[in-house]
């Protein structure tokens, strides 16, 4: 396997000024390997969106970057803003969760495909307007020719998504981030937009990465998963090793709290308490007071993210504990 | 044979849109969402119905023709024998004291302004459950049943998170000792480590006060974890209603089929790389003559657009509605 074509180090992303700034992410490391799907899982306020918009740089006002995001050899955060623009939507595009708010409601979709277009590649207006129709028809749209001429409020929500995701592919990017872009969609919408996003994977081999809340999304189309909690990842591994084998307290409650086929209406195993607040993050492993595993040094040391089997990392001080508990997810693999 | 407490007879449900001056002048057709288009469904005592659907299929509407936040346009909803629709005065809060609805939105169902203590005495009070002194200690009892620290009864809404938030509405609607719980998406708007909390809590409340529950949800795993039976809606009518264990490993409607097939495994090892299903919804506006699955179905044959099938039996207390009687799932 060749090196990976995003590496990110040490990403820190911090809101506010002096005493009260607010730490979102905190010292975050992932690679992404070549045509890999990554799945960033965590709550809210876990800071998975923050860590795939601090990649581009597309914070709100008060937002600061600090770290390093190499793509191709080159620090994302260290770009002029020239240099970024075509990388951000170019090389790397991005997909968003609410496809009504991210499309404008004024402008017919081909414009707003053709922008991206104009943008980010030198075809004259005919070649343009040849490119919008083959990315409507490469999305699954019907009626292709028809429907550019229309708004986005003429479109049903998977539909828009399926815009949205058009627009992400008119500058052939390398890498397709995606925030939680299916959340707003019923399941067999999700189920349809989900294989589209692996089926152009492999047709235009990109890199995929991922962010969202449902382990199911996780489960069924990612590769590597990375599990966020308060602004960190506390593990990371392939899927199937992760859901087999969680070495982590908090991704094993995760895993635990989804209901299963074949244990109906028994305890699921929950994580007592709510999530830190930003403000509020316990010292020591932030996860300790939810913790059923939690030790003295739980409460004082904050655990570092160590290779616990072959690229599988968990920031666990009890790994050992949580793995000899087992994974709560039945798994076909195992059964044989 | 148990007895139905509630049961949705035939119910339909439209919404008009409003009709303009030009609309009356040109003689336009009032246009209507029709949201429920004949709903028959029995919910029985002490147990947990589970209804889903995708957004749009009615099943809120449902919920809510069930406690009558919506009267229906056609059909009855009967509790205990009575046509709830007929209840007046008395009868009608005695009928609301006795089914209880729980909200989705834990932000928009409780009031800012007023504390815990207010929410939860206002709801003793208008239903006379206790005489005045016994407020506060009715008020601890039912803090204590959904695991709230005692000092939240002077808090307001704003101070507590989403998870305490439903926990506060599910106190509210036990707060007038209801038979009948009717909860609308009670958990989708709860991060997944707290939905285990409350679906916890909601299981262990049913076996200690003999609750019936309508549990209208989205989430197939959620609804097949709690439900004992469980029903299943398309564009405003059950297309197919089972016993858990029977909907989840044998459908017999293409729908359910699809449904079940479209939803993430949580297994990494069952991954599938073909769609569940093709195609949207239809407009609830301008429905689809004969069966309403028919635009979507990869069964569906020349009769499938002329007639509606109705329900019929697929097994023991198992319904389908499908001209088919075992449509093969694809594989």
């Amino acid at each position: 396997m060749s090196g990976p074509v995003l590496r990110v180090r040490d990403l820190i992303t911090t809101f506010g000024q002096g005493a009260q700034a607010l730490c979102a992410v905190d010292g975050v490391s992932f690679d992404v390997g070549p045509g890999e799907v990554l799945g960033l899982v965590g709550e809210s306020g876990s800071g998975k969106s923050v860590t795939l918009r601090s990649l581009l740089r597309l914070l709100p006002a008060g937002g600061h970057v600090a770290g390093r995001v190499e793509w191709q050899g080159r620090d994302v955060l260290a770009m002029s803003e020239a240099e970024l623009r075509g990388v951000r939507g170019g090389q790397i595009s991005m997909i968003f969760q609410e496809p009504m708010t991210a499309l404008n409601p004024v402008l017919p979709v081909r414009v707003q495909i053709e922008e991206n277009l104009r943008a980010h590649t030198d075809l004259d207006g005919r070649g343009r307007r040849a490119r919008s129709r083959e990315l409507m028809d490469l999305v699954g749209i019907p009626d292709a020719g028809r429907r550019l001429d229309e708004y986005p409020h003429q479109f049903s929500g998977g539909m828009r998504q399926r815009v949205m995701i058009a627009i992400a592919l008119a500058s052939d990017p390398k890498l397709l981030l995606a925030d939680e872009p299916t959340t707003a969609l019923d399941v067999t919408i999700q189920d349809q937009i989900l294989h589209l996003i692996l089926d152009l994977r492999d047709a235009l081999a990109m890199s995929v990465v991922f962010v969202t809340h449902d382990l199911g999304v996780v489960s069924a189309t990612c590769d590597r998963m990375a599990v966020m909690y308060a602004g960190r990842i506390v593990e990371e591994g392939a899927v199937r090793d992760v859901f087999a084998g969680p070495r982590h307290a908090y991704t094993r409650g995760l895993l635990g709290s989804i209901p299963q086929a074949g244990a109906e209406r028994s305890m699921l195993l929950s994580i007592e308490g709510t999530p830190p607040g930003l403000a509020a993050i316990p010292p020591g492993c932030a996860f300790n007071p939810r913790c059923d595993f939690a030790t003295e040094i739980c409460r004082a040391v904050r655990p570092d993210l160590a290779e616990m089997a072959p690229v599988h990392r968990a920031a666990c001080h009890n790994a050992e504990a949580v793995a000899a508990a087992g994974s709560p997810v039945r798994s076909a693999l195992a059964d044989g | 044979m148990v007895e139905a407490l509630l049961s949705a007879e035939d119910v339909s449900k439209d919404f008009a849109f409003p009709r303009s001056v030009v609309d009356l002048l040109r003689r336009r057709h009032v246009t209507a969402v029709h949201a429920l288009n004949g709903v028959s469904l029995d919910v029985r005592r002490g147990e947990t119905l589970g209804i889903v659907g995708e957004s749009g299929c009615g099943k809120s509407t449902l919920a809510r023709c069930l406690v009558r936040l919506h009267d229906c346009d056609r059909g009855r909803v009967v509790f205990d024998g009575t046509d709830i629709a007929t209840l007046r005065g008395a009868a009608r809060r005695r009928f609301n004291a006795r089914v209880q609805m729980i909200f989705q939105d834990p932000y928009s169902s409780l009031n800012p302004r007023m504390s815990v203590r207010q929410i939860l005495s206002e709801a003793l009070r208008v239903h006379r459950m206790r005489p005045a002194g016994e407020i506060d200690g009715r008020i601890a009892e039912l803090l204590e049943m959904v695991r709230l620290p005692a000092d939240a009864a002077d808090r307001h809404p704003h101070a507590f998170s989403g998870g305490q938030r439903q926990r506060i509405g599910i106190a509210r609607a036990l707060a007038v000792e209801p038979e009948v719980l009717v909860a609308d998406e009670l958990v989708s708007a709860l991060d997944v480590s707290v939905q285990a909390q409350v679906v916890n809590l909601l299981l262990e409340l049913q076996d200690r006060l003999d609750l019936t529950i309508v549990f209208v949800a989205h989430d197939l795993r959620l609804v097949r974890h709690i439900s004992h039976r469980v029903a299943v809606m398309y564009l405003g009518k059950v297309v197919e209603v089972a016993p858990t264990e029977a909907l989840f490993t044998d459908p017999r409607h293409p729908y359910t089929q699809a449904l079940l097939a479209a939803a993430p495994e949580i297994d990494p090892g069952r991954r599938s790389r073909r769609a569940g299903a093709r195609g949207e919804l239809p407009s609830p506006i301008d429905l689809p003559p004969g069966c309403l699955f028919h635009t979507r179905c990869p069964h569906a044959f020349d009769r499938c657009p002329r007639d509606v099938p109705e329900l019929g039996p697929r097994g023991p207390g198992h319904a389908a509605a499908c001209h088919l009687d075992a449509p093969a799932p694809r594989p």
